[in-house]
């Protein structure tokens, strides 16, 4: 076993892999970049290095200096987390070149599946079920015209390469082809740097079922059961759970059986998941495959009781799998909620800043991943996400339960959260019958918020209070230490802020 | 001490004092049996009678709210004696700043000075931490100033265009 893994990412993810190190054992190794110094995965880890500015392409995007940080430590693998590096051929090989182990499917296993059109040539060769459409790039709108009539409206255009909804256009009419292949492509060129757009028949309100796979270096492959992800924003997952409601054992077996083949057919190891469209029927249609842990990784370890985290490390150890297909159970429900540092009163704008004041949520079935701590400064430069509240309890009726009371316990001061909007999911009854597909949050987020008529005691309440902090003066607020302390951080994300880069999270 | 509180707009009239540590409280002259104890900073445990809540303060920008359960209420405290602390309130007419809700970066300007705008319409759209923003405008007018050109980098509270 590997005595010094380095851990090439920031946030909740890296403090969990810290935090599964520790677990078998092992050194951790953090990275930071200028802005993170006191982020807290650096306070976790054993070793932390310098890699440079806080635009990521300058750190946790560059693979030379986080190679270089590898060679000094002496770490013998790397954990690349999700985001950044975890999707890059280029690095899984440079890894590999250097003599590190890469906590990951090797760089051919992901160049087949990294670009969509390619994937989707390789699985039609081996029988996975596709949506209709082209596996290839469009080479004219012409041709964008002819596929899109014979496949019928609505489609979708999508990048080859893409990922986290970028270069992708949904087209009800011929008329509105044109412009939105052009619009795709520009984008994907920007995002990706690649321009390859193709076309696929739109399902109308799908589900988005995701199915994680397991496989070792010595030809065993098993799946672990599905993650329901269709409560999505702009083509971001907002809320996952596991298992879906919709999926029966005979569903999950079958939806596994094809992951498991689509893995196999790209020589995939270690952990990874096969994401796939599920219609108004219940046909499911292969999507594409992250090769990659999953943010909502912890709802298949709620499920299953396996930490897969312990098992990719395990395996890039070169173990076998320790378990067999028939050794995995699906026990209760699991449901995740994205805390992430933005405003659902100013539509969603991300909201960096200094947390005064955090109360965690705890007690039964509570498990909170989390990359932030009271007194931290959450930067502008990366993804906002700041803590994964996930809950667990023997059916869906009781995880909705548990986690609706911890989101009444829990409560981040001094930044704006979208706390709310899970109070909001929780209570709506599409949600708690699981009426879910994709498009369920853009709905829910239209139709308005019935403000209930305040004759509750509550304002009196706020303005006794209110009172009370002004007559007992600076000892009751941690405004006075925020002006202090607080400026000098803020100017140094703001000049940041200019070199801040677009490319953290979709690389 | 008399306190002149505003929660949500609305204005009550409070006599806090405290002596031993106990609370005597009156609230638009109406005698509350009010008990307190400070947590920590931002976090107080209220008993009013028996009833029992936490209240959570936050400070973001220039605003002050304070949390009761899972509701949030914009708080203003002044003493009355103390009139220069008043703050007139905006009204709808005159011009109106459009400000950057946050830093970030303005990527595209959808409108130029002198064009008309409706309440809602698109001005400029700023981009923070991988997202894309539009900022509207608050009112029907003409688009008076626009400070802000693609590409700049903006802090929060800057002045990004002016519509009147």
């Amino acid at each position: 076993m590997f005595k010094k893994i380095l851990i090439a990412n920031r946030g909740e993810i890296a403090v969990r892999v810290i935090r599964a190190c520790h677990e078998m054992g092992i050194a951790a190794i953090a990275v930071y970049s200028d802005v993170d110094r006191a982020a807290l995965h650096v306070r976790k880890a054993e070793e932390a290095y310098a890699i440079g500015a806080s635009a990521a392409a300058g750190s946790y995007l560059n693979i030379q200096k986080i190679l270089d940080v590898a060679r000094k430590s002496g770490a013998e693998a790397i954990h690349p987390g999700y985001g950044f590096l975890s999707e890059n051929a280029r690095f899984a090989q440079a890894c590999a070149d250097a003599g590190v182990k890469f906590i990951g499917p090797t760089a051919a296993a992901m160049e087949a599946m990294g670009s969509k059109t390619r994937a989707r040539q390789a699985m039609e060769r081996v029988g996975v079920p596709l949506v209709p459409g082209t596996s290839r790039g469009l080479d004219s709108v012409e041709q964008a015209e002819e596929v899109a009539e014979h496949i019928g409206y609505p489609v979708m255009l999508k990048a080859a390469a893409g990922g986290g909804g970028k270069g992708m256009r949904l087209v009800y009419a011929r008329d509105q082809l044109r412009s939105a292949l052009e619009a795709a492509r520009s984008e994907a060129e920007r995002s990706f740097g690649d321009g390859e757009v193709y076309i696929e028949k739109a399902i109308v309100n799908p589900r988005h079922i995701e199915m994680q796979v397991l496989a070792d270096e010595h030809g065993n492959t098993i799946y672990l059961g599905e993650r329901e992800c269709s409560l999505q924003r702009r083509h971001q997952k907002v809320l996952e759970e596991a298992p879906s409601p919709v999926v029966d054992p005979e569903m999950r077996r079958r939806i596994g059986e094809v992951a498991v083949r689509v893995a196999q057919a790209a020589n995939y190891t270690n952990a990874g998941t096969v994401e796939f469209l599920v219609d108004q029927q219940k046909n499911f249609y292969f999507l594409e495959m992250n090769t990659r842990l999953q943010v909502e990784h912890p709802v298949t370890e709620l499920v299953t009781g396996l930490d897969l985290v312990h098992l990719q490390i395990r395996i890039a150890a070169g173990e076998k799998l320790p378990l067999q297909q028939e050794d995995v159970q699906i026990r209760g429900h699991a449901m995740e909620c994205r805390i992430y540092a933005e405003d659902p009163d100013n539509n969603y704008f991300p909201s960096p800043g200094k947390i005064t004041l955090l109360l965690a949520a705890s007690g039964p079935g509570i498990r909170r991943d989390s990359g932030m701590y009271e007194g931290w400064n959450v930067p502008m430069d990366y993804d906002p996400l700041l803590e994964k509240l996930i809950g667990y309890g023997g059916d869906r009726e009781q995880v909705i339960a548990r986690l609706t009371r911890a989101l009444n316990e829990y409560f981040v001061g001094g930044i704006k959260t979208n706390i709310s909007l899970f109070r909001r999911i929780l209570a709506d009854a599409d949600f708690r019958a699981a009426r879910l597909d994709t498009g369920f949050l853009d709905r829910m987020l239209t139709r308005k918020v019935e403000v209930a008529q305040d004759e509750s005691e509550a304002p009196h309440v706020a303005a006794i209070a209110a009172g009370i902090f002004a007559a007992l003066g600076n000892s009751a607020s941690s405004v006075g230490e925020r002006a202090n302390g607080g400026s000098a951080a803020q100017d140094v994300t703001t000049s940041h802020w200019k070199d801040a880069s677009r490319r953290e999270g979709i690389a | 001490m008399v306190y002149d509180v505003t929660i949500d707009g609305r204005s009550y009239r409070l006599e806090l004092e405290r002596a031993d540590g106990r609370w005597s409280c009156r609230l638009d002259g109406r005698d509350v049996e009010v008990d307190a104890v400070l947590a920590r900073p931002d976090l107080l445990s209220l008993r009013i009678g028996n009833q029992a809540y936490e209240i959570k303060s936050e400070h973001i920008g220039n605003d002050w709210h304070l949390w009761v359960g899972s509701g949030r209420f914009l708080c203003e405290v002044r003493d009355p004696r103390a009139l220069r602390n008043r703050i007139r309130a905006a009204d709808d007419r005159g011009p109106k700043k459009l400000t950057a809700p946050m830093p970030g970066k303005v990527v595209r300007v959808l409108v130029r000075e002198g064009d008309t705008i409706e309440a809602g319409g698109g001005v400029l759209v700023v981009e923070a931490m991988k997202m894309q923003n539009e900022i509207k405008s608050p009112k029907k007018g003409t688009v008076r100033k626009m400070l802000a050109t693609e590409g700049i980098a903006v802090n929060a509270g800057d002045v990004l265009a002016i519509v009147e």
